[in-house]
């Protein structure tokens, strides 16, 4: 592969899907807060209904799979080129000033991976119908999945509930690095945009990790 | 001084290496750190044992010979100077001071603390130049250049090609040099002409050599002793975006 693609294409492209998968992040919290506004949980449905059912999204989805798929295939290849040229380490381990998180993006990347196959199994899955079963509620009339009924099922376990917290605070560091990496990746620096990016980047990092986080505890503590 | 130096020994490239403990004793703290090894290896010649082998040239800081991974560090605990410029000052009497020759794959070890860095003159000879005719030295006002762009390339040019980005950076990537050559090129009138041919090139030839990739850690710019910019890898990223697609 690196024959074909020169690192720098690599890295293009991982700052591509990264941003996708971003924009994806954005629309999956702004559905899950409908759970948070309306406890009767009609909207959350209503809005799982559409996603499901929708022809357009029905299409989309294969290019998010595509876009994970694509983040995840080049961030291994990226490691193990970046493991392979250096075979023997240092023994003072390099202590530079240098950007915290970025450090660690294979091992949140890898904890994001799990939580994301679970993630996977619990609620896609059931919800195309592959795996378990999804009660039915009645919504104007019109019989839709309770997907609603199977996330609070979910957050009333103390355990998931904790393990979905710590994998979004691990998803947070992901994406505290990650936003404004992908800007320099892309080479879109200027010095009077770049500070707003970073900064923004750790308020959007921030922002993601709190709200998805909300969710589950206030579906655990309003039980 | 009294230091405790723990210092890697390798007879050759293929020999396997290991850390030797050696002991040195009424270092001056004015003394600069390769002069506290040269006292070092004087001592070594006269027990009759082979001195240290590590780089050295001007010893004023503008050669890009000298290197040395100083308790974790490329060239040593302060920022933006070279090994040359580092004065024992610096360290604790007592201290242990480990020092590790640059790690990376395209950087072998020849002997001790020295690391065959010709792969940097590779990626030069990939495109790191101007060919095309210039004709002959033009009047100061004759080709308008934007200030702002003439020191830009200046800072970048600053660049001498020491390797401490590529032993500081956790993926051995190579990327601050090479996008400080292309940007000092890349600004400038007569290297333009070339750009788009030269940043291919020369990231070919990076990416061939086995270096690693950039993961915008920014060791590199906190570890260069020019202070050259990470601006320089958006540039050359920019660069190579533009070139590939037009």
């Amino acid at each position: 592969m690196s024959k074909f693609y020169s690192s720098v294409t690599k890295k293009i492209w991982m700052s591509f899907m990264g941003l996708f998968l971003m924009t994806f992040l954005v629309v999956h919290l702004s559905i899950n807060l409908l759970l948070v506004f309306d406890p009767t949980k009609n909207l959350f449905n209503e809005a799982s209904h559409f996603m499901g059912t929708n022809p357009f999204i029905q299409l989309f989805q294969w290019v998010l799979f595509a876009g994970f798929v694509v983040h995840i295939i080049l961030g291994l290849i990226l490691q193990i080129e970046n493991w392979v040229a250096r075979p023997k380490g240092y023994r003072v381990k390099a202590i530079s000033e240098d950007s915290f998180f970025s450090k660690y993006m294979i091992h949140t990347g890898v904890i994001i991976f799990i939580f994301l196959s679970i993630h996977f199994v619990n609620f896609f899955l059931v919800a195309k119908g592959i795996i378990g079963e999804i009660p039915k509620t009645q919504i104007d009339g019109k019989s839709v999945d309770d997907m609603g009924a199977l996330v609070i099922a979910l957050f009333q376990m103390p355990y998931y509930v904790v393990g979905y917290l710590i994998a979004l605070l691990i998803l947070g560091f992901h994406l505290d690095h990650g936003f404004q990496s992908a800007f320099q990746s892309l080479g879109l620096n200027h010095p009077k945009y770049t500070p707003f990016i970073k900064g923004f980047g750790h308020f959007f990092a921030i922002l993601i990790t709190l709200a998805f986080m909300s969710i589950p505890l206030f579906i655990y503590f309003s039980k | 001084m009294d230091l405790k130096l723990k210092i890697w020994r390798q007879p050759s490239a293929h020999a396997d290496g290991k850390f030797v403990d050696y002991q040195v004793h009424e270092i001056s703290k004015d003394a600069s750190f390769l002069e506290m090894l040269d006292i070092l290896n004087e001592e070594l010649v006269n027990k009759g044992e082979d001195p240290v082998a590590f780089d050295h040239d001007c010893r004023e800081g503008i050669c890009g010979m000298c290197s040395l991974f100083i308790n974790g560090r490329p060239h040593g605990p302060d920022n933006a100077i070279t090994t040359c410029q580092l004065h024992m000052r610096r360290f604790k009497d007592g201290e242990t001071i480990t020092i590790e020759p640059w790690r990376a794959k395209p950087f072998p070890v020849i002997k001790d603390l020295m690391v065959d860095r010709s792969a940097f003159d590779e990626i030069i000879q990939a495109g790191g130049f101007v060919s095309i005719a210039t004709g002959g030295v033009p009047d100061a006002n004759a080709i308008p250049i934007r200030k702002q762009n003439a020191d830009l390339a200046m800072d970048a040019a600053a660049c001498i090609g020491c390797g401490a980005c590529v032993a500081a950076c956790k993926n051995a990537s190579a990327m601050l040099f090479v996008s400080a050559k292309v940007s000092q090129f890349a600004l400038l009138p007569q290297g333009k002409v070339e750009a788009k041919e030269r940043v291919q090139k020369m990231v070919a030839k990076m990416d061939d050599l086995g270096f690693g990739n950039c993961t915008n850690t920014y060791a590199c710019e906190a570890e260069c002793p020019k202070e050259i910019s990470v601006t320089n890898i958006a540039r050359m990223n920019r660069e190579f975006l533009v070139a590939k697609l037009s």
